[in-house]
């Protein structure tokens, strides 16, 4: 129920939300856990396995009971309804373990974002805010993270110093170099203090989100320092009854009454093992909460809390709880075995606080056991650069976790090279402390004494692991499944590893915990995927002409990051039938394709010519200027790496191409050699492959076309022969034309400026020459037996393979591959070689289907396609010893039916090259 | 001479919280050779002269950006390569163009480590690009065939601008 | 996500780098006086440590310069 008054909440802002159908009210500050006790709500999910009824557990991300599926504004699985901010209009229902995903897209936006500090802060409780403040105040940039949309951490649930937590929360505000994160859950730390959180920036909003703004957004925050404040999380005991809804951590009844204004029940009694819960007794003791007895398992009880009023039973236990679908009783045990029943519908259980070790683990630190804590906490050797500082280092008190915090952002801020600066941090007078007891597990009933509550792993269940001989918390927690849910065990890890070794008599240190890995809380896909999909996923590469191609109907291929020109289909044209039409346009007359996205590299230099010799398998540097080359360039393994022409501009420089996708890998591969292996070559490299735009004119007709254009060039036969270039004016324009031809007929490579690109492109298409895309340049290249490197080689074939031996020098004393190819492996006759393939009946082969004979697999189909020049089908592969079996039938399977296929030479039109001087 | 055409088009992106803005056609040289004293030799700097910005790339690289036309390459020794058209000019100016650039940039642009004159080659929006922070303005010289891309991502981030954050 | 140590640009981001593998595998002076074994062993075998490691780096997205550098291999500390 609400208390009448107090709380962190604003009553004059009521908002109304529907819960399992049922309308309620809560005000602004409200969780939907808070409201939902407030409005007397006790079960709230039902457990996964056992189906038992679960109520609120926790007050906070910890929570592992209270799972809600949010069905409007938009649906979102299981949240825990601690972690939701009420809003008006919200929709959300109790689940059973499972949530269910959106049939519909989410409309909203998410986004990430990248941030450097010199000190990062996460948490912001006492420790975390006093670390800030110094480091604020000594001028580093300064990144605060907490989870909850306001600053204050634990004070927000103990009421205490909030007038302190205002003015640094302001003064961090006000700092220009310190930027406040709230909402934001710090959820992965890696490498060189590399922290990954999400920030849940208008989902609190409701349908008043707006909608330019990211829903969710990831923060990648590189920070020179950090200051993990992280805090601690109370756990439970394992006693029997001990998931009845009105079973509740005493720390979070505190905080729903301190922070909410919520008393989440009438009568109370408390169960616990330290002094904290005397403090949570005491307030809702104060707030009108009847507090039949605290049963405090030590057997001395609490010194620091004897005149508080209200029963304490020193060595006293919990026996058992009564209640169908919530509590109604709990019957205490004494230490003499002497039962009491108390009516209660409310019981508070304290059995220690873990610190929250989880970043602190995943940046490499170890966390060890404390038998002082009775819990695991950070070493304090941590290789990486930082600070652990309050409850997330064992300090409970609040004192202890002010002058830890402001320690803590001294030496974060001195080790980024700023004077520490000292802010005024309140004095705290502590009350006297009795150690708290390592108490896991109490005597009863073992199926019903829960340990992992979203889980439903009993005592029993534990026990039944360490029967079958299972001595590692790790194999523990894999075949009981205790830790794994989705709260990943945040209140009952610690509580497994000391139930296993009270099992197996060990100590709890020595047998230590799980290992814990991120995310540190669920993070949806759609924050992690961010403006990183769709069209957005990779970047798209488009050459100078793109917009003409989609504008003159192109449908296009994907070629690494580019969009390149697929075919140009014509009304009513299917994707065969217009790449037969731009074939035999090709052979038969002329047609034009873009060919920018080939990779271009000018290399210069007094070595150039040394240079290439040792990269590609050929002789490069008796290249006259004014001539080119086709070049195969391989690994030292001898293994095809990359194929393309090289143009010899002066005596000291070069230009070569590269495959579209290669480009960037084999600029890399020229660096690599040039710098690790022969820095004594005069020799420099760059890029060029947007500083120029090629335009493929191919087909009989092409030098007629070129005449026209390029009236000052002479294009005749001996003017211009095969393998050579000029530098023209055509159409106007600043050109080099290339005699080169990927497509066995007569052809020029027009390369302009990529600002000239479309004047040229336009120019020909004036006249009437067909565009043709990457399917007919495939069918064309296939024709004449000219390999895709990538498509018909896979890093296992040699130039020898491809039939390309002709490339390769036998002159030249070394180059990389060279010495590969004298391996015996390198020599072997039965290697896989590139033929051509026929298949006998005209189907056309699936690329990559496999080729056998009497059962062996010989290859694979690599290339196949209708050939218009041929009128019928046609396919490469690479084929055991294929060339040797030329004439003989094997076979490709397609499905179930296997196909015969006629191996035939890999050149099938024109072998003899007649057609390339037109 | 018939129109030349640059990867946007001269595309502008109305005034607001950042104006994104090609400046196409400037001068580029890629210049490659041992350092002198002529060239800005610390990474990551770039030094100006007259109209002309050279930008350093790497012990042996530098690029100098200057205006249409400028120059050619014979105005350089060493290896050098005229690049003008391999990657396009886009100007972000406003007082959000720090926060635009982190959606897409894990590089650290803050004025005390990126002052003006700084330039680094880096990724924003997984394309490869040079930022370099001038006096009013952030230029980002990104391939040409990563314009488009780099463009739309520009203008789909900045609608974060076009409103007010919440407080 | 490391940050590795750029001689010339400083500490990046590992995704501005390119793996180079082991550091300090020289390319043969003569190749063809290898025996095939030889030949194999420098094209195939590298050294896989738990712990200390020399290896190559280059800056690819940055000033495109191959440096050496030792990282451990478990913590993924890098010295030199």
């Amino acid at each position: 129920m609400r208390a009448g008054h107090g709380g962190l909440v604003d009553r004059d802002r009521p908002l109304r939300f529907l819960f399992d159908g049922v309308e309620y009210q809560g005000f602004q500050g409200d969780t939907l856990a808070s409201a939902l006790l407030a409005s007397g709500v006790r079960q709230v999910a039902t457990s996964i396995r056992l189906g038992r009824p679960r109520g609120i557990f926790a007050a906070g991300v910890e929570e592992p009971n209270a799972l809600v599926q949010i069905e409007e504004p938009f649906p979102e699985p299981m949240l825990p309804a601690t972690t939701i901010e009420l809003y008006d209009g919200l929709v959300a229902r109790g689940l059973r373990g499972r949530g269910r995903l959106a049939d519909r897209p989410d409309p909203a936006r998410y986004d990430a974002t990248h941030a450097h500090c010199d000190v990062l802060v996460i948490g912001a409780g006492p420790a975390g805010l006093a670390a800030a403040s110094v480091a604020a105040a000594s001028g580093a940039r300064t990144i605060v993270v907490d989870d909850q949309p306001r600053l204050g951490g634990s004070l927000l649930g103990t009421g205490e110093q909030l007038d302190w937590v205002e003015r640094v929360t302001a003064g961090l505000r006000a700092a220009p170099e310190v930027r406040v994160l709230t909402r934001t859950t710090a959820f992965g730390y890696y490498d060189d203090n590399h922290v990954i959180a999400v920030e849940r920036r208008t989902g609190h909003l409701g349908a008043q989100a707006p909608a330019h703004l990211s829903r969710e957004r990831i923060w990648r925050i590189r920070a020179g320092q950090v200051v993990l404040a992280t805090g601690a999380h109370e756990r439970s005991l394992a006693f029997s009854g001990n998931d009845l809804p009105g079973v509740m951590l005493a720390g979070a009844a505190r905080t729903y009454l301190r922070r909410y204004g919520v008393r989440p029940g009438n009568r109370a009694v408390v169960l616990t093992g330290n002094d904290s819960a005397y403090a949570a007794a005491r307030d809702l003791h104060a707030a009108g909460v009847e507090v039949a007895a605290i049963a405090d398992l030590r057997p001395g009880g609490s010194a620091g809390w004897a005149e508080l009023g209200i029963e304490t039973l020193p060595g006293w236990a919990v026996a058992g709880v009564s209640g169908d679908d919530h509590v109604t009783g709990v019957t205490l045990r004494g230490p003499d075995g002497t039962e009491r029943h108390v009516d209660a519908d409310l019981l508070l259980v304290s059995g220690g606080w873990n610190p929250v070790g989880a970043l602190y683990s995943q940046a490499g630190g170890r966390l060890v056991y404390d038998d002082a804590l009775a819990a695991f906490r950070p070493d304090g050797h941590c290789r990486q650069a930082l600070h652990v500082a309050g409850s997330a280092s064992g300090a409970y008190q609040l004192g202890l976790c002010l002058s830890e915090g402001a320690a803590a952002g001294r030496s974060a801020t001195r080790a980024a090279g700023f004077e520490p600066v000292e802010p005024a941090i309140p004095k705290i007078k502590e009350r006297e402390v009795t150690p708290g007891l390592a108490v896991w597990m109490l005597d009863g009933d073992e199926s019903t004494q829960f340990v992992d509550l979203q889980r439903d792993v009993t005592v029993a269940d534990i026990a039944r692991a360490t029967g079958t001989g299972m001595r590692s918390v790790e194999h523990v927690k894999r075949y009981t499944t205790a830790g794994t849910a989705h709260d990943q065990g945040k209140t009952s890890g610690t509580l497994a590893s000391g139930v296993v070794a009270e099992l197996l008599g060990v100590d709890v240190g020595e047998l230590g915990t799980t290992t814990f890995r991120p995310p540190y809380v669920p993070v949806s896909f759609a924050a992690l995927a961010g403006r990183d999909r769709g069209m957005r996923f990779d970047p798209v590469r488009v050459t100078a002409l793109h917009q003409w191609h989609e504008a003159n109907g192109a449908l296009f291929e994907n070629v690494g990051q580019w969009k390149r020109p697929w075919y140009y289909p014509r009304d009513g044209e299917d994707m065969l039938t217009a790449v037969l039409r731009e074939c035999r346009t090709a052979r038969e007359d002329v047609a034009m394709m873009d060919a920018s996205t080939l990779g271009k590299i000018d290399v210069q230099g007094a070595d150039a010519g040394e240079f290439l010799d040792r990269l590609y398998t050929n002789m490069i540097s008796t290249l006259k200027p004014g001539a080119i080359r086709y070049g195969v360039m391989c690994r030292p393994d001898g293994m095809v790496l990359d194929d393309g022409t090289v143009i010899r501009l002066t005596g000291t420089r070069f230009l070569v191409t590269t495959t579209t996708g290669n480009a960037a890998a084999i600029l890399d591969w020229m660096e690599e050699w040039l710098q690790t292996e022969w820095p004594e070559l005069r020799v420099r490299c760059t890029s060029v492959t947007e500083q120029w735009a090629t335009v493929a004119l191919v087909g009989p007709r092409s030098r007629e076309v070129l005449a026209g254009i390029a009236p000052g060039l002479d294009v005749s036969k001996d003017g211009f022969p095969f393998m050579t270039w000029r530098d023209a004016t055509v159409a106007g324009l600043d050109a080099r034309v290339c005699r080169i031809s990927f497509s066995g007929e007569l052809a020029y490579e027009i390369n302009v400026s990529w600002w000239d690109a479309l004047t040229l492109w336009e120019t020909l298409a004036a006249l009437g020459i067909t565009p043709y895309g990457t399917e007919t340049m495939h069918v064309l290249r296939a024709e004449k037996g000219y390999p895709i490197i990538g498509q018909d080689t896979d890093g296992t074939v040699t130039p020898h393979d491809l039939g390309l031996g002709w490339a390769v020098s036998k002159k030249k004393a070394d180059f990389l591959g060279k010495r590969s190819f004298s391996r015996a492996e390198n020599s072997r006759a039965d290697r896989k070689q590139l033929v051509g393939l026929l298949s006998d009946d005209g189907t056309l082969l699936t690329e990559g289907a496999a080729l056998v004979v009497d059962r062996t697999s010989l290859g694979h189909v690599t290339s196949s396609y209708h050939s218009a020049a041929l009128g019928r089908t046609f396919a490469l592969g690479l084929v055991r010893g294929g060339r040797d079996l030329v004439g003989q039938t094997i076979w490709a399977t397609l499905g179930d039916e296997p196909t015969p296929v006629t191996i035939t030479g890999s050149v099938l039109y024109d072998p003899e090259g007649a057609r390339r001087d037109g | 001479m018939a129109e030349q055409n640059s990867p946007l088009g001269g595309f502008r992106f109305p005034e607001g919280p950042v104006t994104i803005a090609e400046i196409p056609f400037l001068t580029q040289i890629n210049i490659r050779k041992e350092p002198d004293s002529s060239l800005p030799l610390s990474a990551g700097t770039s030094s100006r002269s007259g109209d002309v910005d050279i930008l350093w790339l790497g012990p042996d690289e530098w690029l100098a950006v200057g205006p249409p036309g400028g120059f050619t390459e014979h105005h350089w020794e060493g290896s050098v390569v005229d690049v003008s058209a391999q990657r396009t000019t886009i100007s972000l100016r406003g007082p959000h163009v720090r926060d635009l650039l982190a959606l897409g940039c894990a590089t650290d642009l803050h004025p005390g480590v990126f002052g003006v004159g700084a330039c680094v080659q880096t990724t924003l929006a997984h394309a490869p690009v040079i930022i370099l922070r001038r006096e009013s303005e952030f230029w980002v010289l990104v391939r040409a065939s990563f314009a488009t891309h780099l463009a739309g991502w520009l203008v789909d981030a900045s609608r974060e601008f076009a409103v007010e954050a919440l407080p | 996500m490391m940050l590795i140590p750029c001689p010339w640009c400083g500490r990046r981001d590992e995704s501005e780098f390119h793996y180079g593998g082991q550091a300090g595998v020289a390319y043969p002076s003569d190749p063809s006086t290898l025996s095939d074994e030889q030949w194999a062993k420098y094209l195939f075998f590298r050294d896989n440590p738990k712990g200390a490691f020399r290896e190559r780096w280059c800056h690819t997205a940055g000033c495109r310069r191959w440096f050496n550098l030792v990282r451990d291999t478990v913590t993924n500390e890098i010295h030199a």
